[in-house]
């Protein structure tokens, strides 16, 4: 009870308030976007883009850009970078991650330690709820809009390039520009879940949850559905934990939902017995 | 046979790849009701040939018509089932397509799948799952049937029931079949060409005719060539009547 007095003293708290429809935001689309990460064992490249963000907000700020639109343009020449130096398949993929992914984060670090940058990196590293102001919101869900209205259009097409490119491309689609696709809705994920999950943390968000409603869905809407339920639960928990103990918000969340992944991988062992 | 008719119609298709020539001045017509074969040994072009007919491979010489509004059906050789996805067969034959429930119906009562539609694709046999691609192939009506070596991950009854369905849907649709096999022996009885492919094409016609094709039995060697005799000879009496017609439909 007392914990529950706590809580409905807290929401009322603008910054908390601002960090759960924060949270919310990204849970909304990381569940969604996170089953096609889980199915097409893209977790790496949610990682890479993510490293590559903080590159995104270092001159974001030294060209008075703004972080976001930083973000959004650093991440998107790093995807389609590296999807066109993919054509030539000497390397694997995973190689070639490991150069670029690490490549954008050092000169991110290079840039945001240059004098004239002051910004925290521990929040975006880690999450912080204190840095979401209202505008930030707005562009939060803008880009939630966005990713949604992307990933339901292309829906069935998305969905058939993951079973099998070449069924795909014998009906028309273009796997090139469902990999273009995907590349987008990563990136604003990752711009959506910067300032709150910390970009260490992010492909957490996309792979937790779809991994634990796996076990629930019987269809790939379901599983999708599933994953943004739980997605806001463990953002929402997270957030109120994060606040209690006064530590960062990813690590909070992130915590909440492997729990949550761990008790559904414990009831279904039950269940088989 | 004018390449008006044609379904699809190549002429002097060639392709290259890190220096290496894996098709050469290919010419293929396709036409309403054929059924062609394609052999060949690994690397001979075989699914290239196929991704160029049908359209998502351009090739670096030649050129390729698809006649207007030509519907494809395509069967790949397997898919990998992505364990990780929850899927039933119904949900995978119907994704991104365009049907009613009395052709979902038809489907899957010709292919045999009914007992199958509501369970996980990640549950399927080896048979089942090729029968399943095979419906998700003919839902939507295709004029041309595009098979990548349909029957190599099964064992030989399997193989055998497969080409069986084939031959029986060629004959109950107005449809026509282009098909990769390697399983000629038992493909000898449906099909009504075969074209032999070895980067170029070795030769091609009525399969008695390229059994006795030399390049033929030096690719393949006289026992194989003698196989298909054989097999012919044994297959031919209960099949001779549709066969014939089949075989003469457009000639």
């Amino acid at each position: 009870m007392i914990a529950i007095f706590l809580l409905e003293t807290k929401i009322t708290d603008p910054f908390i308030l601002r960090g759960i429809l924060a949270g919310i935001a990204v849970a909304l689309i990381s569940g969604l976007v996170g089953c096609f990460v889980v199915w097409r064992r893209m977790s790496y490249y949610g990682e890479s883009i993510a490293h590559s963000s903080l590159l995104g907000v270092g001159l974001g700020i030294l060209l008075g850009t703004g972080i976001n639109f930083g973000i959004i343009v650093v991440c998107l020449i790093f995807g389609i970078l590296f999807l066109w130096l993919q054509q030539n398949k000497i390397l694997s993929t995973d190689t070639l991650l490991g150069v670029l992914a690490h490549l954008a984060l050092s000169i991110g670090i290079i840039v945001i330690s240059l004098n004239r940058i002051k910004i925290d990196i521990h929040a975006f590293l880690f999450g912080d709820i204190l840095t979401v102001s209202s505008y930030d919101l707005w562009w939060m869900y803008l880009g939630v809009i966005l990713v949604i209205i992307l990933v339901s259009i292309n829906w069935s097409s998305l969905l058939l390039v993951t079973i099998d490119e070449d069924l795909a491309r014998a009906e028309g689609i273009s796997p090139i520009y469902i990999n273009l696709l995907l590349t987008t809705v990563l990136t604003i994920v990752v711009a959506v879940s910067l300032q709150i999950i910390g970009l260490l943390l992010i492909t957490a968000m996309l792979i937790i949850p779809a991994a634990t409603s796996r076990r629930l869905a019987g269809s790939p809407q379901q599983m999708a559905l599933f994953a943004t339920l739980i997605g806001i639960f463990s953002v929402i928990l997270g957030i109120f934990l994060s606040v209690e103990v006064d530590a960062p918000s990813g690590p909070s969340i992130v915590i909440v939902s492997a729990t949550l992944f761990f008790l559904s991988y414990l009831f279904g062992l039950i269940k088989k017995d | 046979m004018n390449t008006f008719n044609a379904l699809i119609s190549a002429s002097n298709v060639s392709v290259f790849k890190h220096q290496k020539s894996i098709l050469k001045n290919i010419d293929i017509q396709i036409n309403k009701n054929d059924f062609i074969t394609i052999i060949g040994p690994n690397g001979a072009g075989k699914t290239m040939l196929l991704k160029c007919l049908m359209g998502f491979y351009k090739p670096n010489f030649g050129e390729i018509q698809k006649k207007d509004k030509l519907k494809i059906g395509y069967m790949p050789q397997s898919i990998n089932v992505i364990n990780t996805m929850p899927m039933t067969v119904k949900n995978f034959i119907t994704v991104r397509k365009k049907y009613d429930d009395i052709s979902f119906e038809q489907v899957i009562s010709e292919v045999d799948i009914r007992q199958l539609v509501d369970k996980q694709l990640s549950v399927l046999s080896g048979g089942e799952m090729q029968r399943v691609l095979l419906a998700r192939s003919l839902l939507n009506n295709p004029d041309l049937l595009v098979l990548d070596e349909p029957a190599q991950n099964l064992d030989i009854s399997g193989q055998l029931s497969f080409y069986k369905l084939i031959q029986e849907i060629y004959s109950k649709r107005d449809i026509s079949i282009l098909m990769v096999s390697h399983d000629l022996h038992l493909v000898m009885v449906s099909t009504k060409k075969v074209l032999c492919l070895s980067n170029h094409i070795c030769c091609s016609g009525k399969p008695q005719q390229v059994a006795q094709d030399p390049e033929f039995i030096s690719m393949f060697g006289k026992d194989m060539a003698n196989m298909m005799a054989v097999y012919q000879h044994t297959n031919n009496p209960s099949h001779s009547d549709s066969n014939f017609f089949i075989g003469d439909k457009n000639n």
